[in-house]
C-alpha cells in the first residue's frame, strides 16, 4: 500500500530535484526505500552509507520504518567545518 | 552548540568560558582556505539544516563531557557566504589539566564535521562551483594521506 510521504531534500540533491520539498506517494517500507525509490529525483550515485536520514526532525537509519504522513530529510554526504 | 550568520569572534566566545577551576584553554578555528583540491577558491557557502544540526552538535558536546573531565565546552559553526580567510567554526575547550582540553577539543571537531548537517559550496576563480564532497570524510574520520605534516 502507497504511504504519502514529505521528502525533504538538501544541497546538491535539492539542486537535482529543483525543489527542496514535495509530497509523494510510495510504497516503501524503510528510509532506505524512499532513498531507492527517488533516485531520479536527487540524482545521487552514491551509496547509502556515504548519506543521511532522517525522519520528522530526527536523525534515522536507512532501515527504520516510514509511516503515512511522516517527513523524511535526505542529506548527501556531509562537510562541515 | 549555535548556528550563526554573522562573524564568528573567538575572542568574546572565549570569555563565555572562562571559570576559576580551569587551568587550560583550547580552541580550535576553522578558516575558508583559498585553494581546494588543486582548484583556487573564491569564496564558500555553507548550507545548514539548523535544527538537526544544533541537535546533533549539543550531542557530541554532551558525549565530549561524558568522555573527558572538562570543565566546559562549546562550538558554534557559521552558515551562509564566507569569504576566504573568514572563520567558519570554533571549538572551545576548558578544563583543569591540557591533555583533556586537547583531547576533549579534537573530538569535538571530527565529530562536528562528519555527523552535522552541514554542506559546503565553493566558488572557484575560473567561474565554476560545486559542492565539497569528501566521500571517505562522509563515511567515517580519516587522515587525507596526500597532505604531509611537517616534522613526520
Amino acid at each position: 500500500m502507497s504511504k504519502n510521504i514529505t521528502v525533504r531534500y538538501f544541497a546538491g540533491f535539492r539542486e537535482h530535484a529543483g525543489v527542496g520539498e514535495e509530497t509523494v506517494s510510495v510504497t516503501a517500507e524503510t528510509a532506505g526505500d524512499v532513498y531507492e525509490l527517488l533516485k531520479d529525483r536527487h540524482g545521487s550515485e552514491e551509496p547509502l552509507g556515504h548519506c543521511k536520514v532522517a525522519i520528522n526532525d530526527e536523525m534515522a537509519d536507512w532501515s527504520s520504518p516510514v509511516n503515512d504522513g511522516d517527513t523524511v530529510l535526505l542529506f548527501p554526504p556531509v562537510a562541515g567545518g | 552548540m549555535r548556528i550563526s550568520d554573522r562573524t564568528i569572534e573567538p575572542d568574546k566566545l572565549r570569555e563565555t568560558l572562562t571559570d576559576d577551576a580551569a587551568g587550560g584553554y583550547v580552541a580550535f578555528e576553522g578558516w575558508i582556505r583559498n585553494e581546494n583540491e588543486g582548484q583556487e577558491v573564491l569564496r564558500l557557502e555553507y548550507e545548514v539544516y539548523g535544527p538537526l544540526a544544533i541537535k546533533e552538535g549539543a550531542k557530541i558536546i554532551e558525549e565530549a563531557r561524558a568522555k573527558y573531565p572538562i570543565q566546559h565546552a562549546d562550538c558554534v559553526h557559521r552558515e551562509g557566504l564566507l569569504e576566504i580567510g573568514e572563520c567558519a567554526v570554533w571549538v572551545g575547550v576548558t578544563s583543569a589539566h591540557r591533555d583533556e582540553a586537547f583531547a576533549a577539543c579534537r573530538f569535538i571537531i571530527d565529530e562536528v564535521k562528519t555527523r552535522l548537517p552541514i554542506w559546503k559550496k565553493e566558488f572557484y576563480v575560473n567561474g565554476d562551483s560545486g559542492w565539497v564532497n569528501c566521500e571517505r570524510c562522509a563515511a567515517h574520520a580519516h587522515p587525507h594521506p596526500e597532505r604531509k605534516i611537517a616534522g613526520q
